[in-house]
């Protein structure tokens, strides 16, 4: 039996030929090696993402949410429900939250629910966590330090930890403004985190790159500028959304700005994942828009302590 | 004018602040504002708001109804939290301009051409369709919104992202056809209808 168990929440990025495949990958390596089992919530939908809210309204939003609840705690009884996507879960946490505290509100998503199949009903009784929650609360750095097999030795990660991660839920005993627990999974990796990254927390823009480019590569423009002022030679983020936005306009932002950037944009779990000793292909390197070389270096190394 | 916004005219006629308490989500909070403006400088597009959060606050207790509602301003919102976890009042204001935004939707009353309003639509009709995010016909159909030719122009432009995608394999370009998200695609698609019956009961938008 597996070290821990959890209901499984992976969100539209991360199905096969999306834009957080390679996020999975490396989650899946990952967990892997620390010996934890995801059991994915069986038929379960899109959270509504932040830009949901216009068309969607309100109710709609929560019970799309509760459904992928309801059959978490009818399929994955007495599990953690956990999300990797920074979107998923923000969505699934707030809904828990606002039912949690409106009667009326929870009523009305039940009257909704038994429209859909499964004979559902959201009672609220499993905890909605994101993926880092679990590694720092539930085994902890010194669990993830044991696995390391090949430390990331002189690679300086920029730790980019955005917007949906950290707020308005933000991992536990952490600030809003500083959060240092990237900083903290970088350094446990052997690798070093940039100190002083002022725009660790600055919005990306999240879905308003699509529709407003020019505004939302200006927040962009700065992150990356930042990374590079502190001598980052890679950025790492927990966040789907951040990954690419970060990553996949650094070409057009080039072309509006005059600027030469070109820097890597990975994932903690891509870090680790190497760090454990994994191939590039199962840390999903394979799948970066902007090759992360040093990564790859290390992961095609043998390892040695 | 739609008929749902002359109703609500009608029913509310000088009290926008009842009305916005009533009818957008979260929107009770909104006389709590006591108007400090911490918001307005945390918002990452602060600058682009015609109104920033506070002033929208206030506007709103000044009963300035069609200045709110027809704004840009709430659409500038990219849902950071940013201004949630700064409050010193704790106002929910992210979900207070969502709210805000929906409920001028819904009345008809957001400006039409508004790139995150028409953004919001197709993503919210992409993901009730299967379930799940069909992500190769949401971007094509946000490319192609402005007809055949702009499509063309647009998604030319964005030609060098969409295969550096491909290449990394993050994209799947058969995902109109191959593309199969939920199983219960029927039974999401009736929970929703009842969902937004519900709501529009409670609120009294139902016709």
């Amino acid at each position: 039996m597996a070290r821990k168990e959890y209901s499984f929440y992976p969100g539209c990025s991360s199905e096969r030929l999306t834009s957080a495949s390679n996020y999975m990958v490396s989650v899946e390596a990952m967990c892997k090696t620390l010996d934890v089992k995801l059991n994915e919530i069986p038929d379960w939908n899109c959270c509504g993402a932040s830009i949901g809210y216009a068309e969607g309204g309100e109710l709609p939003r929560h019970v799309m949410n509760a459904r992928n609840l309801a059959i978490s705690e009818q399929v994955n009884k007495g599990q953690d429900v956990v999300a990797t996507c920074a979107a998923c879960w923000l969505g699934a946490r707030e809904t828990k939250d606002r039912l949690a505290d409106d009667p009326g509100l929870l009523a009305e998503t039940n009257e909704a629910l038994r429209e859909a199949g499964m004979n559902l009903e959201y009672k609220g009784e499993q905890q909605v966590r994101h993926m880092v929650e679990v590694l720092i609360e539930d085994l902890g750095y010194d669990e993830l330090k044991k696995p390391v097999v090949k430390p990331l030795e002189g690679i300086k990660f920029a730790g980019y930890v955005g917007c949906q991660t950290n707020r308005p839920f933000g991992i536990a005993g952490e600030s809003f403004e500083n959060p240092k627990y990237l900083d903290k999974l970088v350094e446990v990796m052997g690798a070093e985190p940039v100190e002083k990254y002022d725009q660790k927390v600055t919005c990306c823009g999240g879905a308003l790159a699509f529709s407003e480019p020019e505004k939302s590569q200006a927040q962009i423009k700065k992150i990356i500028e930042s990374a590079y002022d502190h001598g980052a030679e890679m950025i790492v983020t927990p966040c789907p959304v951040c990954q690419m936005n970060v990553e996949v306009y650094q070409g057009q932002i080039n072309k509006r700005y005059g600027t030469k950037f070109n820097i890597p944009v990975t994932y903690y779990s891509q870090l680790m994942a190497v760090a454990y000793g994994a191939s590039a292909k199962e840390a999903g390197l394979d799948g970066q828009v902007i090759r992360a070389r040093k990564l790859e270096e290390i992961a095609a190394k043998s390892a040695g302590r | 004018m739609s008929d749902l916004n002359t109703t609500m005219v009608n029913e509310y006629r000088s009290n926008f602040l009842k009305e916005v308490e009533a009818n957008v989500e979260e929107g009770r909070w909104v006389k709590m504002c006591m108007q400090c403006g911490v918001c307005s400088g945390s918002c990452p597009l602060g600058p682009a708001w015609e109104h920033p959060p506070q002033e929208i606050f206030m506007m709103i207790r000044a009963g300035k109804r069609d200045e709110v509602l027809k704004s840009e301003s709430m659409w500038m919102c990219t849902s950071c939290y940013n201004c949630i976890v700064r409050c010193p009042r704790e106002l929910p204001i992210t979900h207070i301009m969502h709210g805000l935004a929906n409920y001028a939707h819904r009345l008809g009353l957001a400006p039409k051409m508004n790139p995150t309003r028409r953004f919001a639509k197709i993503f919210w009709d992409n993901i009730v369709k299967s379930g799940r995010v069909n992500e190769i016909e949401l971007s094509l159909r946000l490319y192609f919104m402005d007809g055949f030719k702009n499509g063309v122009e647009k998604a030319w432009s964005m030609k060098d992202i969409g295969l550096g995608m491909l290449k990394a394999r993050r994209l799947n370009p058969l995902g109109f056809v191959t593309h199969k998200g939920c199983k219960d695609t029927k039974g999401i698609h009736r929970m929703l209808k009842k969902a937004r019956e519900i709501e529009d009961r409670r609120k009294g938008f139902a016709a």
